[in-house]
């Protein structure tokens, strides 16, 4: 990445983060279907909430028995880090208009991961654009095959589709709870398990999520910084 | 939720995430420079995270339930442990599941 003109690399890897992470549209759609959501429903997700993290709450919560107002919470709370990831790609892009709202949603782990690892700024755009509409495509099209493919298949529970939903999730927090400078991810994930798990049985479905994230506000506000400032942004 | 509700919420949560992204398209950036901020984001992310993995393996309902999804989870973390990529994670911890249970556990 040192060449004045990386685009090609950018190019590249973009086609690289948009397949990796497609394909597992395809477990989005199984499992949308699975929870009780009409294929409409899974295609709608994926179109117009295009984030993973927080398509999987919602589908969860729904799945669960929960009410509307935890499933928008939680798929709320998860889609917070992209908002946090704006103030990074949005000088890279200098885009107005419409080309900004396209750029918003586009705004996700893999396009901000992407643009933000090129140092030039035209490789830095052909990153981000390329990985956004590259995921936004096939992220869709695979949700797609899933949804078709769960609704073929019947009760999801002999498929062990609930297992690959408990899976999926911890596939997505994994990368956050492991690797150095983890520690304080890991008693968070911790806590965060206790109190999902005491308070299930007392309050509705959803609720013991939400109520999990109590315990990462408070460590994150009420705690003083780490010594070395290498924490990933998300 | 009927059918009617859910397509409500999943209106409205497609809506408060897109609000999200476009806000941190618009908003100056020193307002989100700030280390706690950050910080604080990305632990909400492990928690909810965490806690969806606890639910979604070990509640149905309001009861604490221990099934095929429990083993299925662990052979979960240990592709994840060595590496594996995601989609084949998923995969490995439904076949688990789908196995244990075609051989009679819960």
């Amino acid at each position: 990445m040192t060449e004045p003109d990386d685009g090609r690399a950018a190019i590249r890897q973009a086609v690289s983060v948009s397949l990796a992470t497609g394909l597992y549209g395809v477990s989005f759609g199984a499992l949308a279907v699975a929870a009780g959501l009409s294929l409409p429903q899974a295609m709608a997700l994926s179109l117009l909430m295009f984030s993973g993290g927080s398509q999987f709450a919602f589908v969860g919560v729904v799945g669960a028995g929960g009410a509307a107002g935890a499933a928008i919470a939680t798929a709320g709370l998860l889609g917070v880090r992209n908002g946090l990831y704006g103030p990074q790609v949005a000088p890279l892009l200098g885009v107005r208009g419409w080309r900004r709202v396209a750029a918003a949603q586009l705004t996700i782990d893999e396009s901000t991961a992407v643009a933000t690892a090129h140092s030039g700024r035209r490789a830095s755009r052909l990153g981000f654009w390329w990985t956004g509409v590259g995921v936004f495509v096939l992220w869709n099209t695979f949700t797609l095959l899933g949804a078709l493919l769960g609704d073929a298949l019947g009760d999801p529970r002999k498929y062990g589709l609930d297992a690959a939903a408990a899976a999926a999730f911890l596939g997505l927090v994994w990368p956050r709870v492991t690797g150095r400078n983890a520690r304080r991810a890991q008693l968070v994930a911790a806590g965060a398990v206790a109190v999902a798990l005491l308070t299930t049985p007392f309050v509705p479905a959803g609720i013991p999520v939400l109520l999990a994230a109590i315990v990462a506000i408070l460590a994150g506000m009420l705690t003083p910084a780490e010594p070395s400032r290498t924490e990933a942004p998300a | 939720m009927s059918p009617a509700v859910t397509w409500v919420a999943l209106v409205v949560a497609s809506a408060v995430c897109f609000a999200l992204k476009l806000a941190g398209h618009l908003v100056p950036e020193h307002w989100l420079a700030q280390p706690r901020v950050a910080r604080t984001a990305a632990l909400v992310t492990v928690a909810l995270l965490s806690a969806l993995v606890a639910v979604q393996t070990a509640t149905t309902g309001r009861a604490i339930v221990v099934d095929a999804r429990l083993p299925a989870l662990l052979v979960a973390a240990v592709a994840l442990a060595l590496r594996a990529p995601f989609i084949v994670v998923v995969v490995l911890a439904a076949l688990t599941a789908a196995g244990l249970r075609a051989l009679g556990m819960p």
